[in-house]
């Protein structure tokens, strides 16, 4: 058995799959065959619900996998074939001929500028050129030149070799040859990805035509580091375009290709462009053709709902429209549009054809070398009770590779396979890895020396910023030794150039301003850390979401504002001085909430992992709501899979189970929680390190709705679930979806609904095939590969009718009525049966909110930390998220996000030690009169009195003086504001930095220093 | 947005604002509103401080006498501070602080205490935008060095 693991493919899945593993204790090779990590998202301009920058939001990830002290990445190269078993892997490796020594590469770039040939740049789709000895982009890791050898001069012909002659450091070998390395892994994690369709197949959509783009396309024509900076222009002639459609299914959802299945991700993608693209230019026409809109993910309803109200973009339910060219050239979209009923033709200035998520053909080929079963669509094959495990054992899966899926869906499950990988090898944790090594910090010259680092963010600051104007006014600043503009601060190349700076200029202080310092700043402080700063001499300046977000309208005010906001962020940094952490132990156990699949998973994977876990579980028995289930999407039966799942978690020995109990209390923090359970009326402390919240959610109950509860022919699908674990006798069934959800009160969208009533719909149809089953429906959401299902229920007769939210149906005495929105016509179902489909809604959340003080969002589910890369995480740390307490979703969705949440858990847990706040507070006994206020105040315990002897002068005494356990304080800074006597300090928030922010903020006016107080304001508390 | 409509003796001129906000719930309330493209005028300059329990009532002074047209003092909702109470401390300190504002002269309006949650970007903006509407009516604090300008 070894203690390593070997991911394949470096997108957002294989990056979040090894930063867990590295960080739970396991060397890891990350290998991609593309030249740098990032997969399609570092393609991507924004990201869908919030419409985040991706690159802002992975280029984090890029820089923290390139740094890893346990990760090893091996770029632009190709897995072979993987033999052995669980525990003992052989993993051949083809390191491709990069023609250039990584060892030697500093990345600088003078290569690129000099090599004459110029190829189709790949990263901008072909939309741009790019040379043929090239990083692939800015932010790219590792951020080394590779000579593209189909295209060099020099290594076609045997001319050219400018690219040798001008390397400084002597990187460029063109004798390198491919390498062929073995790799001993005890686990393999497969995150190989997608392949975007290929549309020229398809000939009805003129994908020849300049103006006829991918919407990959179309990303990059959005983005600042794309092929146009960000401006929306037509191929042909470099115009604006005024008129832009989107044609949404193409390689998806059509069987005459043999692509049945729904790529998940397009309805939303098109959104997210089509409203970027009108923030750009709010005069832009956007029409988006589609069959439905799949916006079934957490906030993807209200994305799409803003879409049309606030942005103006229209949506025409249609199968996708054929595309025209005329004489002139100039485009047309014929179509049928399904609401009207009638052929329309229109011209549009642009087509962007919204393609489908394929296969990959690199996992076709190492799924076949290395005996790795493919399902029936050619991804990798799993169960709904194992997502993550595929058909070879110790050989796992994650993301697109199992078939079309979101990010925060991609990241969940690469956690995931982390957690079975880990546990899998937990005996070997920590047997190969290697410790985070930093230079010694530098000896401080006592005057500042202030770097400021000031962001364009692409055109997210810099669009609206005139960053050049405040670099230079930053230069006027005091203490301030250098300043200058950065595209985007947090990629790899910044890090370097903010370390070169650092260490040119003697830098000391260090001031970036780009986003918020809740998800950036600790990067740049890592940045510092390795440039020999302490990461407490660094302060970010947020002008991003503070300011070029929202004055999007009002530069000028905007670039004045930034440069306030630098000021203030200068003035502060100059006080700063270095601080510690401290190291202490913590708890190996952990506490997971809520007996249901999501909950027994998560507690079965962090106790496989070698840790003890108590699992509350508030009801008599687990199983939570999946005993209410009588099939599964797979034909499978829930009581098997609960069955036996529960058989594991009783028989786990480093399990607990409490059953009727509920935790009542919480105290301390991320590896030390003191919690109190409540069971069977008795009260049992508990110690844990980490927590999981998987608490589940419950059936929406439509009370008054379609004559529910008056009519017992009105069911919920949930109801009806229950009954067909026997045979039932009604002869004409009508479902009615979104009840109770896509309106004013509940604007969500179940997730669920569409998959439930398609599968129960088969299932009375099978049992009875004169059964008559009608499923009134908006838009069927039988997203990804459960389209199989809905195509099945097709083709076995069940009727579907589609409604419009205005005119919904109405339910009289067994009759639905209903107005058929596609024929246009009133339709009467005599039934014997009505089901509502409903959504769930969040169960009894607040209570944990107030425990662990996480947040709930505006359906009081639960918040996660982040919607797309930290989709089971809290911001509170040590505590983990999963299941439909976060949202709706499927079974295989809620034990996929489960094994994260575990995974997340482990890399806390793996741990040997917790470093603490550095940022604490501190008594200066001097001035400290004892009088004990801050040992109220605190709610750690953290200040104490203590006799202390006091020499004055001729006297000596013993007086109380207050002191500060720093493994204890949380740097809330409570205490300090409350001392009357002004004897604590908040280190890195004291009222001197908080006061040169103030003074710098009224720059030129007189400054009142806040040292000047006496003491005599009195605080009650 | 209607009270945007500022009396002509302020016409142009823009509020000066601080707010301090806590690090896990209105700093992220103000993220939010940029993620959300939430616009808001550019009157006001953020502190951020771990807690809002570490706003000591001297800052906020501290902020009048060095020209603040206005002081926002923001934190989690009662009952979800990130260090147990720290905003329930902030409430008391508030009240006297309030007291002091009164007997300084200031109108009610150019303090005000609000809680905003890490994903309530939308009231964060909205926030912002009343305060500056009714601090545009005020016109500039009478506390501002060297008087009204
Ligand atoms: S952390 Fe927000 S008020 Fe205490």
């Amino acid at each position: 058995m070894k203690g390593s693991v070997a991911v394949v493919g470096g997108g957002i899945a294989g990056i979040q799959a090894a930063l867990d593993l590295a960080d739970s204790g396991f060397k890891t090779y990350l290998i991609e065959s593309r030249p740098s990590i990032g997969g399609t998202m570092s393609q991507l301009d924004k990201t869908f619900p919030t419409n985040d920058c991706a690159m802002c939001i992975l280029s984090p990830k890029l820089v923290e996998t390139g740094r890893h002290p346990n990760i090893e990445l091996l770029s632009y190269s190709d897995v072979k074939s993987i033999t052995g078993k669980a525990g003992d892997f052989k993993v051949k490796v083809v390191k491709k001929a990069r023609y250039v020594d990584e060892t030697k590469c500093t990345g600088c770039g003078t290569c690129t500028e000099k090599c004459p040939t110029k190829v189709l740049d790949e990263y901008n789709a072909g939309m741009s050129k790019r040379k043929a000895i090239y990083i692939p982009f800015a932010q790219a890791i590792p951020r080394v030149a590779t000579i593209d050898a189909s295209k060099c001069m020099y290594l076609t012909k045997g001319k050219c070799g400018v690219c040798k002659k001008v390397c400084g450091p002597k990187a460029v070998d063109y004798e390198q040859k491919d390498k062929e390395i073995e790799l001993d892994v005890g686990s393999v994690v497969l995150a190989t990805g997608f392949k975007p369709f290929d549309p020229s197949v398809l000939k009805q959509y003129r994908f020849d035509h300049p103006d006829v783009i991918t919407s990959l396309q179309f990303e990059r024509l959005l983005s600042a580091s794309g092929p146009t900076q960000g401006h929306v222009t037509k191929q042909s002639d470099g115009k604006v375009p005024k008129k832009i459609a989107f044609i949404q299914c193409v390689g998806s959802r059509n069987p005459r290709i043999n692509r049945k299945h729904c790529s998940s991700v397009c309805c939303m993608y098109a959104t997210k462009e089509s409203i970027i693209a009108k923030e750009h230019d709010s005069d832009l026409d956007i029409t988006i053709f589609h069959i439905d809109i799949r916006a079934f993910g957490k906030n993807f309803e209200e994305f799409y709902n803003r879409a049309q109200k606030e942005y103006g973009i229209k949506y025409i339910n249609s199968r996708p429209p054929e595309v025209i060219v005329d004489a002139k050239n100039a485009l047309s979209l014929k179509y049928e549009d399904f609401n009207a009923g009638e052929l329309k033709t229109e011209n549009f200035d642009m087509v962007v054809l919204s393609i489908g998520l394929d296969p990959s053909d690199s996992t076709r080929a190492l799924a076949g070398s290395s005996g790795i079963a493919l399902d029936n669509f050619g991804n990798i094959a799993t169960n709904m009770g194992s997502p993550v495990e595929t058909s070879v054992p110790g050989i796992y899966v994650c993301g697109a590779a199992q078939g079309p899926k979101d990010i925060p869906d991609t990241v969940a499950q690469a956690s995931a396979a982390a957690a079975k990988a880990a546990a899998l090898l937990s005996a070997e944790r920590g047997t190969l890895i290697k410790e985070r090594k930093f230079p010694d910090e530098k000896i401080l010259s006592p005057e500042p020396r202030i770097g400021v680092f000031i962001c364009h963010c692409g055109i997210n600051i810099g669009s609206v910023v005139n960053v050049p104007n405040v670099v230079e006014y930053a230069k006027t600043l005091p203490n301030v030794a250098h300043a200058q503009e950065m595209l985007y601060a947090c990629s790899s190349d910044s890090q370097v150039t903010i370390k070169d700076a650092i260490a040119k200029n003697n830098l000391n202080r260090v001031v970036v301003a780009s986003c918020t310092p809740r998800t950036h700043e600790p990067l740049f402080q890592n940045t510092c850390r390795e440039a020999g700063l302490n990461p407490y001499l660094f302060e970010l300046a947020n002008i991003r979401e503070h300011c070029s977000w929202v004055h999007m309208k009002e530069k000028e005010k905007a670039t004045e504002k930034a440069k306030g906001v630098v000021q203030m962020a200068v003035a502060k940094s100059a006080l700063f001085q270095p601080l510690y952490k401290q190291k202490v132990s913590l708890i190996n156990s952990a506490v997971v909430l809520g007996g249901g699949v999501a909950g027994m998973t998560a507690a079965l994977d962090i106790a496989n992992n070698g840790y003890r876990v108590t699992l509350v579980e508030k009801e008599t028995e687990l199983g939570g709501m999946l005993k209410e289930m009588t099939e599964l999407y797979d034909g499978k039966k829930p009581a098997d899979v609960l069955k036996e799942l529960i058989q594991k978690v009783n028989e786990n020995k480093n399990i607990v189970v409490v059953n009727e109990a509920k935790l009542i209390k919480v105290e301390g923090y991320l590896g030390n929680f003191k919690g109190i359970i409540q069971a069977n009326g008795k009260e049992m402390p508990v110690d844990f390190g980490a927590a999981v919240v998987a608490t589940g959610a419950r059936n929406f109950e439509p009370a008054g709705l379609f004559n529910y509860g008056k009519d017992s022919r009105v069911v919920t699908q949930a109801q009806l679930e229950k009954m067909l674990g026997n045979s039932i006798s009604a002869k004409t069934i009508t479902m009615v979806q979104c009840v109770g959800a896509r309106n004013k009160e509940r604007e969500y969208c179940g997730r669920t609904c569409c998959i439930d009533a398609v599968k129960n719909a088969v299932r009375i149809k099978k049992a009875n095939s004169n059964a008559n089953v009608y499923v009134l429906y908006r838009d069927m959401r039988t997203y990804g590969v459960m389209e199989r299902l809905y195509e099945n229920a097709r083709d076995l007769g069940i009727i579907f009718i589609k409604y419009d939210a205005e005119k919904p149906p109405a339910v009289q005495d067994g009759a639905v009525t209903v107005h058929d929105s596609m024929l246009n016509e009133d339709i009467e179902i005599a039934s014997d049966l009505v089901v509502l489909s409903t959504p769930l809604v969040a169960g009894e959340n607040e209570e944990i909110n107030q425990l662990f003080k996480i947040p709930l969002d505006k359906n009081k589910f639960f918040l996660e930390a982040h919607p797309k890369l930290r989709p089971v995480d809290f911001a509170t740390d040590g505590v983990f998220l999963c299941g439909s307490a976060q949202a709706p979703k499927l079974l295989d969705e809620a034990i996929s996000q489960a094994s994260a949440a575990a995974s997340r858990a482990c890399t806390i847990l793996s741990r040997k030690f917790i470093e603490t706040e550095g940022a604490v507070s501190v008594v200066n006994e001097a001035k400290c009169i004892g009088c004990g206020t801050c040992v109220t105040v605190c709610p750690y315990n953290a200040p104490s009195l203590q006799d202390v002897t006091v020499k004055a002068e001729e006297v000596t005494y013993t007086a109380k003086k207050s002191r500060i356990n720093p493994a204890a304080c949380k740097g809330c800074g409570s205490c300090a504001a409350a001392c009357p006597a002004g004897a604590i300090t908040a280190q890195h928030f004291s009222s001197k930095e908080i006061g040169e922010a103030i003074n710098a903020f009224n720059k030129g006016v007189k400054s009142i220093s806040i040292e000047q107080k006496t003491g005599t304001v009195e605080v009650i508390v | 947005m209607s009270a945007e409509a500022a009396p002509a003796k302020t016409d142009g001129w823009e509020p000066k604002i601080v707010a301090f906000c806590c690090n896990w719930c209105s700093y992220g309330g103000a993220d939010s509103a940029g993620m959300g493209r939430f616009q808001q005028p550019p009157t006001a300059r953020i502190i951020r401080v771990m807690c809002s329990g570490r706003i000591d009532p001297l800052h906020v002074f501290n902020a009048f006498l060095e020209g603040a047209d206005a002081v926002l003092v923001t934190g989690c909702h009662i009952g979800d501070c990130h260090y147990v109470n720290g905003n329930d401390k902030t409430k008391i300190k508030y009240k006297f602080l309030e007291n002091v504002v009164r007997e300084l002269g200031l109108e009610k309006e150019r303090l005000q205490l609000n809680w905003i949650s890490a994903s309530e970007g939308e009231k964060f903006a909205n926030f912002i935008r009343d305060v500056t509407a009714q601090i545009k009516k005020l016109g500039p604090s009478p506390l501002k060095p060297g008087g009204v300008s």
